[in-house]
């Protein structure tokens, strides 16, 4: 069981580490939210892995690491928040620059360019004066 | 005593307070009810100070559960001393912001408010995912100050700070499981008394635990090879808020002294002085990276953002050096390089707000309108950051480089802080030449100045705070030697449970 666990969270792990490792916003997201996935079964294992036990106290058996469980459920709520909050901030950051990618830049030729600096290229109206957030 | 709890709690409620619809259109009773709370907990803060320096450390445990199985606050006086220096520098951002950053967005004082709460949480805490918790509190109330105002400029930092902060939590997590599996539990003085004893296959997860937070940690620190976010985020963030964050890179420091000076510290058996050599190196490093930065920046708020750069690396040589006159030397640089890094900041924006277009880039343009006291406020906290006399960059660093030749690193740390401090005067010189004396045309008349009143007191409290600092070097210095005593001693879960330790 031990093995299968490690290589799920290997493979996830691995997988979210390459699509993080590409500049767009969208694949960054994507891995942070595998990312998160993973370090939420490392956090689980973290207390040993065991079959069979009552997660809470019963009869005076052995009972199942609780302080894990509760990590977890602090780390998947906390989680869930930032990658929500990030996708947001891509949609905003796509809109703001004009692409998506990470640094707001996009190759072109051999160079990078702000997109933005290129009228035709801008698909979205900037934000109104002062950047009011409506 | 609930004392404990208040610098977290004053601004929670606070940002809960303000909240209240009916705020949103009575702007001047937000800001007043929003500076009350920060008053609030600036008092409780040097109450907590003065206490802790007299009694020892105070413990609280949350919802009075017994060590190690509850959640503790610690207040001792390193701690006290990170909140007062939180609280201060909170209250002069958020007076600056008063003048006008404020309106830019909405939310702006909950948000000042609860990045405050997360702050202070970061330092009381004494539980490791705890301390995970509130850096989540304070980061994601950092990211939404950080795009406050909105801008192409802000939303590209503030994309790249959100992602590489989210790899940075992720990382952290894993570390926590790591040593959670190693140590059996995440009570931080627990921890500490559990390190010289590990069992043997416990010890290479203690290890690469204690290694990647040190990671986290310098990430939020700005260590060498992960300080890329700064410049960057710092420079383009509204000016109060920028003032505000000169505080986050400290969090990292303060939780490698927190961490790693009592957990992988001199008496914690096999894992002691863990990543300490690296952190020799690194630590270096920051400075002349932070260094070649300040000579090449061409605007003043990327300088500022690279001295900042400058300071944490100097932070971070005390961090290795590791003896307590070095922790003590630390406390007090930290007190220093913090509020001159914000009042620099706070300059910085009044430079702005009277050059129109040319805003903080070092170029030629129009004469000041206010000369005088930009002038006055510039110069001394130039010379605060460089280090000359009489200023407190002049104590901090001979208290420094009196502990590098105490602990015997004085022949790879002197050379650094003194070349690193002739650089600074170089780049701030010139800065300081281009931004009053290069200037051409006159000063349009039409001009409109947004500098308030409240803007230049703002300035002025911080910077003033220089003067203290060298005014008061004296007790500080003693206390500052105290806290780091007290750090090194520590706190046992005995102690905990019986509440007020000595």
């Amino acid at each position: 069981m031990e093995l299968i666990y490690s290589i799920t969270v290997g493979v996830m792990v691995t997988c979210s580490i390459f699509l993080m490792l590409r500049g767009h916003t969208f694949s960054i997201v994507l891995g942070l939210t595998l990312m998160s996935y993973a370090v939420n079964l490392f956090l689980f294992a973290s207390g040993g892995l065991a079959l069979h036990k009552p997660a809470i106290l019963a009869d005076g058996a052995a009972y199942a690491d609780p302080l894990p469980q509760a990590l977890v459920l602090t780390a998947i709520v906390i989680g869930f928040a930032m990658t929500a909050f990030a996708l947001i901030l891509a949609i905003r950051a796509r809109a703001d620059l004009g692409n998506d990618n990470v640094d707001g830049r996009v190759e072109v030729g051999d160079t990078l360019v702000n997109k933005e600096q290129n009228g035709s290229m801008r698909q979205h109206p900037e934000p109104s004066a002062g950047g009011k957030l409506k | 005593m609930h004392l404990t709890a208040l610098p977290v709690l004053l601004p929670f409620f606070g940002a809960v307070f303000v909240l209240i619809p009916w705020f949103n259109n009575h702007v001047a009773q937000q800001r007043l009810v929003a500076q009350l709370f920060l008053i609030a907990s600036l008092v409780v803060s040097v109450v907590l100070l003065t206490q802790t320096l007299a009694d020892g450390a105070q413990a609280y445990a949350m919802g009075d559960w017994e060590a190690p199985f509850g959640i503790f606050l610690i207040a001792d006086p390193l701690a006290g001393f990170m909140l007062v220096l939180a609280s201060v520098l909170a209250l002069a951002s958020h007076l600056y912001a008063c003048g006008g950053d404020d309106q830019t967005g909405k939310f702006f004082h909950p948000l000042f408010l609860f990045q405050l709460m997360g702050i202070n949480g970061a330092f009381l805490t004494a539980d490791a995912f705890n301390l995970f918790v509130f850096f989540e509190i304070l980061l994601i109330a950092s990211y939404s100050l950080l795009i406050h105002g909105g801008g192409k400029e802000r939303t590209r930092a503030a994309q790249q700070y959100v992602l590489y902060n989210l790899i940075g939590s992720a990382f952290f997590l894993i570390a926590l499981a790591v040593l959670y599996r190693a140590y059996g539990t995440l009570n931080i003085p627990d921890m500490a008394a559990r390190s010289a004893m590990l069992s043997e296959e416990s010890v290479p997860l203690a290890e690469a635990g204690g290694l990647l937070l040190m990671i986290v940690f310098g990430i939020k620190a700005a260590l060498l090879p992960l300080h890329f976010w700064l410049p960057r985020t710092y420079s383009s963030t509204s000016i109060p808020v920028a003032a505000l964050f000169a505080i986050m890179t400290k969090i990292g420091v303060y939780s490698l002294w927190r961490i790693h000076g009592t957990v992988f510290g001199d008496e914690a058996g096999t894992v002691a002085d863990l990543g300490k050599d690296a952190l020799l190196w690194l630590s270096g490093g920051t400075v002349v990276i932070g260094s070649v930065g300040v000579l090449a920046s061409q605007s003043l708020r990327w300088l500022i953002a690279n001295l900042i750069i400058v300071s944490v690396g100097t932070l971070l040589m005390t961090v290795a050096m590791g003896t307590v006159v070095a922790t003590a030397a630390g406390i007090y640089y930290t007190l220093h390089s913090t509020l001159m890094s914000g009042a620099f900041f706070l300059v910085a924006g009044l430079l702005m707000m009277q050059r129109g277009q040319a805003g903080d880039r070092l170029v030629r343009s129009r004469p000041l309108h206010y000369p005088r006291i930009t002038g006055v406020l510039f110069a001394v906290v130039a010379m605060a950051m460089i280090g000359l006399p009489p200023f407190s960059g002049f104590t901090g660093k001979i208290f420094v480089l009196q502990a590098a030749l105490k602990s015997g690193d004085a022949y790879w740390v002197w050379p650094l802080m003194l070349i690193s401090g002739l650089v600074a005067m170089i780049a701030l010189s010139r800065a300081g030449t281009t931004l009053f004396w290069r200037t051409q045309g006159k000063i349009p008349q039409d001009a409109e100045y947004r500098v308030s009143s409240l803007h230049i007191a703002a300035a002025s409290l911080l910077v003033a705070m220089s003067v203290a600092l060298v005014v008061f070097a004296g007790p500080l210095t003693e206390w500052s030697l105290r806290a780091a005593q007290d750090l090194q001693i520590g706190i046992s879960v005995q102690q905990l449970n019986g509440g007020v330790s000595k």
